[in-house]
């Protein structure tokens, strides 16, 4: 009963697309993440934020006439005719145990944990198939000069979805690379503000805590007042 | 159809108009509203004033409580696995923390239960799905901390109490804006890159309801700096943890109090028994479960199912009548109606814009007026936007922010909302983003007290499950803030129960059979099952449930 499609539905441009091999005709609008769902596909892997940013949703897929692997966000692209597309599964490439503490900003540190690093070709096949569009050859190598602010700002968009480290020849994690990198840079070239470090010290010095009790034993109606009266610094208003 | 730089050409003549107009506009400012006018346009617009909406909960401890009717129909729900069909004799993993749900919250409570003396052995982390599949990876505008001079914890402390409506717990607030620049710190050391100046002082925005600025940001990837940090973390110190298996009920300890839980590995369909001493619940929001209807900003595992676990458990909730409705969620293209654009297009300065180019409210009131807003806008007046699919959206001026803040500021400082409209051939820095509200954050909760306690022996809280912080409204940079000060407090909290000896008896299963006593008497004209777990998309079952709502409609 329900299967039969509605006038609106029928109107709606369609588009042919192939999932594991079998075709399935779906709305040109949809992106491949809710054309595989249309086509009766549930996600368990392969599905995260729905959104571009936690990088669960790799694809790999072909065109029609055409022998490149173009490689995706699911849940970010739209779907085109002629789509050949396969479900990666989620492969974690090992990932270096450390503790930052203990390490410096320097390219000795990040060689310490991923040696494999000294052996990129330069092939630049990682930075080809990155979604995010990043130059992720140029990160490996900054870390490898121990540039590793720039590493750490280059790499920085990375949604960590691991398609870089799947093609890679000389089997680099890529973007635990660029975590370690962007650590480290964190931690050691970006310093603490002496504003925050004062402020910790007077909330555990406990200078706040009268004014707490006194807002704490406001009335509601109280409240509102101080509320409506407070002072803006920073931001125009009318 | 035709489609000029991403936009069809029929919403061109309305883009000219933002464009033509965006030189007077700049110094122009529009008045916030009084409370008495934020109060009306609530009650008129808000989808949580709207009786429609939402229904009393029929059984349990919040009995009577009015809520979204997405809500009630999870907890007026049968558990997904009848209770005599589980063994518990036979103990999967027996520990001494089990942590369920694997966003910021639960990260930093296993990193801070450990970091307090509970040794690795004795900690387990579960999740739904991967390890990074949450909504803390998606947050993008920032956190906030009161850490300038001109700033301190009192005066963020009456923004969260007002942009709540004077009803969050006291305690809570003061526990979330005094740790406040503990966290940021403890951040820094770990090596979360937050955005400085040239100096090396933070940049900090300014955000709805906000009286200073004092948003900490990472470009428009503030969650994922974050998580991905605690995640490294949690690795490095090699804390177990278990993906694919979300919990799907608590387990009682016979001396009374929460003792476990029973897991469910997605892929294999096993059950799993936890026992432990100490549970503490960090799964989240309830995005996935579109209240009244609307797209959300939310990732795919946010069903609420630890609410519904406590729930049946015995906790009491809280707070869960508001619900969050974000005002700037994508409205065009299609394909990405309802993400998430972030707040921040407005902390640095977007306007927000009718169809002839002229402002339609003060762009950064507190998250609820200003969704209530653009609703009246798109639902009284003619001065909206339409898509070609007949969406009504508003026009969010993001070239504004470059004539103000310089030429590259977008890409400095928006590059995840670049990206994204970049990906439908949209320049936010020519052209401006049409929006519509868009469902957003579980305002409400377990209630718990601020060192994480819920009702319940055994039981902690923290995140978005938790009810009392935000009162009934979550300021924007509360969360991410949220996560980090209640997830660190669960973690020590755990810790200081490991130190005490007691056990926590034999496993049962009692309080499962007494909520299935409790449904029957009820005589449900549906039968559902919770927690959900995972929404479902799949066209031919959705159409096939909304025949069936029809048809029992008639
Ligand atoms: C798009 C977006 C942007 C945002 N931007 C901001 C911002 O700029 N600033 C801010 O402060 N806040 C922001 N927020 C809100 C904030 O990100 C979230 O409220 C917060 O991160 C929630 O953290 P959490 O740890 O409580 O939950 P989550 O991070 O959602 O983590 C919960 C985890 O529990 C898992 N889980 C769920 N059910 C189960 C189960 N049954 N068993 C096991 N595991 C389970 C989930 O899969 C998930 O991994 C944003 C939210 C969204 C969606
Ligand atoms: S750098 Fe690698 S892991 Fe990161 S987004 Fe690009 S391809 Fe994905
Ligand atoms: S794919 Fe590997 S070898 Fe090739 S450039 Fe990238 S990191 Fe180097
Ligand atoms: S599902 Fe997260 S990036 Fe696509």
């Amino acid at each position: 009963m329900s299967k039969t499609k509605t006038k609106e539905e029928n109107a709606t441009p369609t588009v042919k697309i192939y999932i594991m091999g079998s075709m399935h005709e779906v709305p040109a609008s949809l992106t491949i993440m809710k054309a595989m769902e249309y086509a009766g596909f549930k996600f368990k892997r392969g599905a995260g934020c729905r959104a571009g940013f936690c990088g669960a949703c790799a694809t790999l897929y072909r065109k029609a006439g055409d022998y490149r692997i173009y490689a995706a966000l699911a849940c970010q692209t739209q779907v085109e005719d002629g789509m050949v597309l396969t479900q990666l599964p989620f492969v974690p490439a090992p990932k270096g145990i450390y503790d930052v503490d203990s390490l410096q900003p320097t390219a000795s540190s990040i060689l310490k944990f991923y040696p494999e690093v000294a052996r990129c070709l330069s092939c630049n096949a990682c930075s080809k198939v990155c979604p995010q569009e990043i130059q992720v050859m140029d990160y490996v190598q900054y870390c490898l000069q121990g540039q590793i602010d720039k590493a750490a700002e280059l790499s920085f968009d990375c949604v960590q979805c691991g398609l870089c480290a799947i093609r890679c020849p000389a089997e680099i994690p890529q973007y635990h690379v660029g975590m370690l990198a962007r650590r480290l840079h964190g931690k050691y070239n970006m310093s603490t503000p002496e504003t925050l470090i004062e402020r910790v010290e007077e909330i555990e010095n406990g200078v706040f805590e009268e004014g707490f009790k006194e807002l704490k034993s406001l009335s509601k109606d109280d409240l509102k007042k101080r509320y409506i009266e407070r002072d803006f610094v920073d931001q125009k208003k009318a | 159809m035709k489609m000029i730089r991403g936009y069809p050409e029929d919403m061109r003549k309305s883009i000219d108009n933002v464009n033509k107009t965006r030189s007077k506009r700049i110094d122009q400012i529009i008045e916030d509203l009084s409370l008495e006018e934020r109060k009306e346009v609530l009650d008129n617009f808000h989808p949580d004033y709207n009786p429609k909406y939402k229904r009393n909960i029929s059984w349990g401890v919040n009995k009577g409580d009015n809520v979204p009717n997405e809500v009630a129909d999870v907890i007026e729900a049968y558990p997904m696995v009848n209770p005599d069909d589980i063994d518990l004799s036979k103990i999967d993993y027996d520990v001494n923390v089990l942590i369920i749900g694997a966003g910021g919250a639960g990260t930093s409570a296993a990193l801070w239960a450990n970091y307090s003396g509970v040794p690795k052995e004795e900690i387990l982390l579960v999740t739904k799905l991967r390890l990074g599949d949450c909504n803390t990876v998606m947050a993008q505008g920032g956190i906030q901390a009161a850490d300038r001079p001109v700033d301190n914890p009192l005066i963020h402390y009456m923004d969260v109490i007002g942009g709540g409506h004077f009803e969050n717990n006291p305690n809570l607030v003061k526990a979330l804006v005094s740790d406040a620049p503990k966290i940021i710190k403890w951040h820094k050391d770990l090596g979360v890159m937050y955005d400085c100046t040239e100096d090396g002082s933070f940049i900090e925005n300014p955000g709805g309801g906000t009286s200073r600025n004092r948003m900490h940001c990472s470009k428009d990837y503030t969650g994922l700096e974050m998580f991905r940090t605690l995640k490294d973390e949690i690795i490095n110190r090699e804390i177990p943890y278990l993906e694919f298996s979300p919990a799907i009920e608590l387990i009682t300890g016979e001396t009374g109090g929460i003792a476990g839980a029973i897991l469910y590995n997605i892929e294999t369909k096993q059950y799993f028994v936890v026992r432990a001493k100490t549970i503490i619940l960090t799964t989240g929001g309830f995005g996935r479960l579109h209240v009244a209807g609307f797209p959300t900003t939310n990732h795919y595992g946010a069903t609420m199912d630890g609410v519904v676990m406590a729930y049946r458990a015995g906790a009491k909730l809280r707070d869960l009548d508001a619900t969050q409705f974000h005002p700037t969620g994508a409205a065009f293209p299609e394909q990405i109606v309802g993400l998430l654009i972030t707040e921040k297009t407005r902390s640095l300065g977007a306007q927000v814009l009718g169809r002839n180019g002229e402002q339609i409210c003060y762009p950064l009131e507190p998250r609820d007026v200003e969704a209530s807003s653009l609703i009246k806008c798109c639902t009284t007046t003619d001065n909206y936007i339409e898509t070609p699919t007949q969406m009504r959206g508003i026009w969010l001026d993001s070239p504004l922010i470059e004539e103000i803040k310089g030429k590259g500021t977008i890409l400095k400082n928006l590059s995840a909302m670049y990206r994204m409209m970049n990906r439908f051939d949209i320049d936010i820095t020519e052209d401006p983003i049409l929006v519509y509200p868009t469902l957003h954050y579980q305002n409400g909760g377990v209630e718990l007290d601020e060192n994480c306690y819920t009702s319940l022996k055994g039981l902690l809280a923290a995140g978005e499950i938790s009810g009392g912080v935000h009162g009934k409204n979550r300021l924007m940079g509360n969360s991410l803030l949220e996560i980090n000060v209640f997830g660190r407090r669960a973690g020590i909290t755990a810790a200081n129960e490991y130190k005490k000896k007691s056990t926590v008896g034999k496993l049962t299963l009692a309080h499962v059979h007494k909520s299935i006593k409790a449904l029957d008497a009820l005589n449900l004209k549906d039968k559902r099952y919770s927690p959900t777990i995972l929404p479902e998309y799949r066209s031919d079952i959705v159409r096939d449930r909304l025949v069936q709502l029809y048809e029992q409609s008639l």
